[in-house]
């Protein structure tokens, strides 16, 4: 069966397998040998046969063919409307036809499928709450993505994502020495304008383990030293683990479910190791979805939960600002107009929406709700691996058009975004279509406007 | 054939309706798999079945979520339609009649003449869910022959049932068809996508214990549907 040198169906496990893939620019020879790639009939009907349950099997067959479920997906209504963007008709042309047709499906068919299951469903989870039956195309194409995955037609990107998890246990070449490096570099950066700040890495037995999206240390270091000086103020007894501090999962967007089940362990091994109390996630929303909402399954815990309590960074937050441990100066509020980004994977799938608003009513005065808002709130545009895919960047620019004009709704220059995805996707709207806006994560808002304990402070 | 289509032919369906229904709850509950649909269904069971109850029964109100605000007309068609089609037959005076010479006992009934006003308002629902499907883009490209036989399946036993009591026509012929059809319904259910008569609450518990228990319904106030 014809499988490419580097469009294949084997799994990347190896440092130099992850150089070679991401030496081919763009991954121009990875797609030009996907026009040859064999389908697996075989296995791909194996795979149906273990794993396609009741759940999925019974909306495949009920779905009533209403079309509720299409003004609910951001993407149908950024294309004008275009039929085929109807979530139903998303899952039932690709996934529909590969049951009915019981894996016999060939090469061009699956590269259709894969351009739907990444450039027209960002696993939002919208449209399940839409639907009279409840059916989740999100879910679906979830399931979709690890049959693609399992058969080589994925992404680029995406291959190198779950690679990356595979080879470093972070969606970035970042070894444990750089992480550790970077940590040590911070914790010196910040402790000049904040007394007595650390980075406690691998401390047993603290309160809290705080674990961060990869892009961090890689991109923005500033941020962890902005998480240190919060947390230093806040008094909090705090660790960050040498090995097993990565929240973000690629490979949950790849669809590659060893991969994920393989990073998640490693956080969950660092709780293990550390015996912390409890579990602090950054500003990321399907970061804290892999490793707090879907880990615990990928991993087995029974009990559906990781092995300590977890909180979202938003839900820290709230706790530090309501229980007086990070004091707001007054004067120092937001005083402009300002809205917030609610990010479907901790606010619909995690039902955090309170909780976002709690930090609002402390740090902002005119605060502006997007609409619809809350668990009904619209993709960023971004999820679920578009930010990052170039095969589909036009695709992805043309959705933003739905956040662009929900932000242009509420008159708020202003965007708050407690996720790294969202933060992006953001970015790249005012990249795209110059609405005159800024977007800030909580770290550096927070940290402009807390009271610094004069003990804390330097001597002049 | 009076006494063949309301006896054993009867007796039939119903046992056919009845056995494949269980079947499918049998079939569909004992598919439900923990780690891959990724919902701890016999932990925190307790918050699991509240987001269950919720789920369902404010999808059971009209305007109850906001899809069925954000659609009024289609939410009138949806509610009219099926309360035509569950009422109706239920608590008509002459099934239950039927019902009370055979087994001993009846129902409640209504009157002969909210029947009729229930029975157009259903096949009104009825035509304009088919003009619906004729006229919306989005709901004609998800529409196949499939949904026509469906449907047709539901409203024959309707029309056939109005124009036998109403004496329009002749009245046996109507009276045989209408039995017919009514059984042809009761068997399709189990075995086509009208199995959605059981499995609509079975789906909706489902995704209601998945909010309920892991996309946080321990958490928050549980999803606003
Ligand atoms: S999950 Fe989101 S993006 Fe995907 S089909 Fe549904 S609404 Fe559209
Ligand atoms: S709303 Fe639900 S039942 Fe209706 S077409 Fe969409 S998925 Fe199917």
């Amino acid at each position: 069966m014809a499988e490419g040198k580097l469009c294949n169906r084997n799994m990347i496990n190896t440092e130099e397998e992850l150089r070679t893939l991401l030496a081919d620019t763009s991954g121009k020879q990875y797609y030009s040998e996907m026009m040859d790639l064999d389908v697996d009939r075989d296995k791909l009907k194996a795979t149906l046969d273990k794993t396609l349950k009741s759940r999925l099997k019974t909306w495949l067959e009920i779905c009533a063919h209403c079309g509720l479920c299409a003004d609910s997906c951001f993407i149908y209504l950024a294309n004008n409307k275009d039929p085929k963007q109807v979530p139903s008709y998303k899952i039932q042309s690709t996934l529909g036809q590969i049951v009915k047709k019981k894996g016999n499906v060939d090469n061009a068919f699956m590269r259709m499928t894969m351009d739907t299951a990444w450039a027209k469903c960002t696993c939002c989870n919208r449209c399940g709450m839409y639907c009279p039956f409840g059916i989740d195309m999100g879910v679906m194409f979830g399931y979709l993505r690890g049959l693609c995955f399992s058969q080589g037609f994925v992404p680029w990107e995406m291959k190198i994502g779950s690679g990356m998890h595979r080879v470093y246990r972070a969606q970035m070449d970042i070894s444990t020495e750089d992480w550790v490096d970077t940590c040590e570099w911070m914790a010196e950066e910040y402790e000049e304008d904040y007394v007595g700040l650390k980075i406690p890495v691998d401390k047993k037995n603290a309160n809290t383990i705080y674990t961060v999206n990869a892009r961090e240390p890689k991109h923005y270091p500033e941020d962890i030293g902005e998480a240190a000086a919060l947390f230093h103020i806040a008094g909090e007894d705090w660790t960050v683990p040498s090995e097993g501090w990565e929240e973000t999962s690629l490979a949950m967007f790849a669809g590659d479910w060893e991969a994920c089940k393989l990073q998640v362990q490693s956080v969950y091994d660092a709780i293990d190791r550390l015996k912390p109390k409890r579990m602090v996630v950054t500003e990321c929303g399907h970061a804290y979805r892999a490793t707090v909402i879907e880990g615990p399954y990928w991993t087995g815990q029974k009990s559906g939960k990781p092995p300590v309590e977890s909180l979202h960074y938003v839900e820290w937050v709230a706790e530090a600002l309501r229980t007086g441990k990070l004091k707001i100066d007054p004067a120092k509020k937001i005083k402009e107009p300002v809205t917030y980004q609610d990010s479907c994977n901790y606010i619909r799938n995690a039902g955090l929406g309170d909780t976002a608003r709690e930090i609002m009513s402390y740090i902002a005065e005119d605060f502006r709700e997007m609409t619809p808002c809350r668990e009904h709130n619209f993709c960023c545009g971004g999820g679920g691996g578009l930010n990052g895919i170039g095969r589909y960047r036009e695709e992805r620019n043309i959705g933003l058009k739905i956040k662009r004009d929900q932000i242009l709704a509420t008159g708020a220059k202003l965007v708050i975004s407690p996720c790294h995805n969202c933060w992006d996707a953001i970015r790249d709207l005012e990249e795209v279509y110059h609405i005159g806006i800024r977007w800030r994560f909580l770290k550096p808002i927070l940290l402009s406007m807390v009271i610094i304990p004069d003990h804390l402070k330097p001597e002049e | 054939m009076y006494q063949f289509v309301t006896g054993p032919l009867a007796w039939l369906s119903f046992g056919i309706f009845f056995i494949g229904l269980i079947v499918r709850i049998v079939l569909y509950i004992r598919g439900l798999d923990w780690q891959a649909d990724r919902v701890t269904y016999s932990v925190n069971t307790s918050y699991g079945i509240k987001g269950a109850i919720r789920s369902i029964i404010v999808w059971l109100i009209p305007f109850g979520t906001r899809s069925w605000r954000v659609n009024p007309g289609f939410t009138i068609l949806f509610f009219v339609f099926h309360i035509g089609l569950l009422v109706t037959p239920v608590f008509l005076q002459a099934h239950n009649i039927l019902l009370k010479e055979r087994l001993g006992f009846g129902l409640f009934t209504i009157s002969d003449c909210t029947a009729d006003f229930l029975t157009i308002a259903m096949l009104t629902a009825a035509a304009f869910i088919i003009i619906r499907r004729i006229a919306l883009s989005e709901v004609r490209i998800l529409t196949d022959w499939y949904d026509y036989l469906v449907l047709a399946i539901t409203v024959i036993p309707f029309i056939t049932g109005f124009l036998a009591s109403h004496l329009i026509g002749d009245y046996q012929f109507w009276l045989i068809l209408h039995i017919l059809s009514g059984e042809v319904m009761l068997i399709a259910i189990p075995f086509t996508k009208l199995s959605h008569f059981v499995l609509f609450f079975l789906s909706r518990a489902q995704i209601g214990m998945d909010y309920g228990i892991k996309r946080g319904g321990m958490k928050g106030k549980g999803l606003a549907w």
